[in-house]
């Protein structure tokens, strides 16, 4: 049905340039796009899984690091910190990386409630991402489903 | 397996315990570009590889330098003739790990006889001036950004075409005896100034890669840290296992 694919293509490419224009995303996702084709259909949906693994590991190094009754290790909260900044940025998280820029500073500061502040958002932040990607991707099998092809959406 | 006529890249027999089962050896093709990656990220790995495979390499991908050293031979220092045959074109590594740093890993492998022609990459999500001088002081071939994109990636697979081409590695922009230093280097550091050649029949290093999907390098307590993938395969299938990196205490730069 022409008509349906038609109207799942337009609601795909407004809600992803939504995701960029709302700071969700930045232009890394877009390269990792580009890395995607017929034989490797999947590869944004699996990169981005093994991303939501790697936060939950490491937002449990760093809380358990920041829940210590005694000194807090800041430096192994930072490493973490450090961790979830690089995959982030490698894969386009874009609030999530911002986030980790101001999390490490409060590490390199030795500040303890900006720290457990960020912690709170950085959680918050990506599963609030995977629940819009996870929308992304379901609009994506409804157009495949319907017969259609996902479009290529530009950004800019 | 090895391939029909016995020649191999892989190092010891250990490494080729897993059969292959089922998979045809991809066609012989001399001229593909091997490239060893090295990342402490699970995520980064992946991206690079698939980088990398997109633009027609074969990859095999590890989470460490000591892995990376492993991998070369270069872990011990009993002298290796087989090594001579381990047909890497280039490594580009990360530059801050847990463990050993990408520049440590750099230093050792210039410092190794088989190994030192090889162009060294480094990856950093850090553009620090003095980081990058200190790699290229020490014969990395070029500096990479992170994230790093499709276009970084190309401009140094096309760049090695031309390497790739001569055996004797004459053709380096960097002569074995001095490091051109170029300290006033912008971000992203300028393409490297080799001449493109489309002729790729010429001969080149005597062997093909081995295809080996992961399999433990060594004890078997370990995790299956190294991925190695042809272009043509997806790194994704279901049966590649791929292991999360070990948490390690961090060595931030």
């Amino acid at each position: 049905m022409d008509a349906l694919v038609a109207q799942l293509q337009m609601q795909y490419r407004n809600y992803t340039v939504s995701l960029y224009q709302q700071g969700f995303l930045d232009d890394q996702f877009t390269e990792l796009k580009k890395l995607q084709d017929d034989a490797s259909p999947d590869f944004v949906a699996e990169v981005l899984s093994l991303f939501f693994e790697d936060c939950v590991k490491l937002i449990g190094n760093m809380a358990r690091a920041l829940d210590q009754t005694g000194t807090v290790d800041f430096s192994q909260v930072g490493a973490s910190v450090h961790q979830l900044k690089g995959s982030s940025s490698s894969v386009g998280a874009k609030r999530v990386k911002g986030l980790c820029v101001t999390f490490k500073e409060y590490c390199e500061a030795n500040n303890y409630e900006g720290c457990v502040r960020c912690l709170q958002q950085v959680d918050i932040e990506y599963k609030a991402l995977q629940t819009k990607l996870q929308d992304m991707f379901n609009l994506e099998k409804q157009i495949i489903q319907a017969g259609g092809k996902v479009p290529q959406v530009d950004i800019n | 397996m090895a391939k029909d006529g016995g020649v191999s890249c892989l190092r010891s027999s250990e490494m080729l315990n897993v059969g292959i089962g089922g998979m045809e050896p991809p066609p012989l093709d001399l001229d593909e570009v091997h490239v060893l990656a090295v990342d402490d990220s699970l995520v980064d790995r992946i991206v690079i590889e698939r980088l990398l495979r997109i633009t027609s390499c074969k990859v095999t991908a590890v989470d460490s330098g000591w892995r990376a050293l492993e991998f070369l031979g270069l872990d011990n220092d009993k002298a290796s003739d087989e090594f001579d045959k381990l047909k890497v074109d280039m490594i580009i590594t990360d530059y801050c790990m847990p463990g050993m740093t990408g520049y440590e890993l750099l230093k050792k492998i210039k410092e190794s006889s088989s190994f030192r022609q090889v162009p060294v990459v480094i990856m950093s999500s850090e553009n620090v001036l003095t980081r990058i001088d200190r790699c290229l002081e020490e014969g990395a071939e070029d500096f990479l950004l992170k994230p790093v994109k499709l276009a970084d990636v190309k401009r140094l697979r096309s760049c090695l075409t031309g390497d790739v081409k001569l055996s004797n590695g004459n053709k380096r922009k960097l002569p074995e005896d001095s490091v051109s230093v170029d300290t006033s280097l912008p971000p992203p550091p300028p393409p490297l100034s080799l001449t493109l050649s489309t002729d790729s029949s010429d001969s080149s290093p005597p062997l093909s890669p081995v295809e080996v999907f992961s399999s433990p390098l060594s004890s078997p307590e370990d995790d299956d840290d190294v991925l190695t993938s042809s272009p043509e395969g997806s790194p994704m299938s279901e049966e590649s296992p791929i292991r999360r990196q070990k948490m390690a205490s961090p060595g931030l730069d």
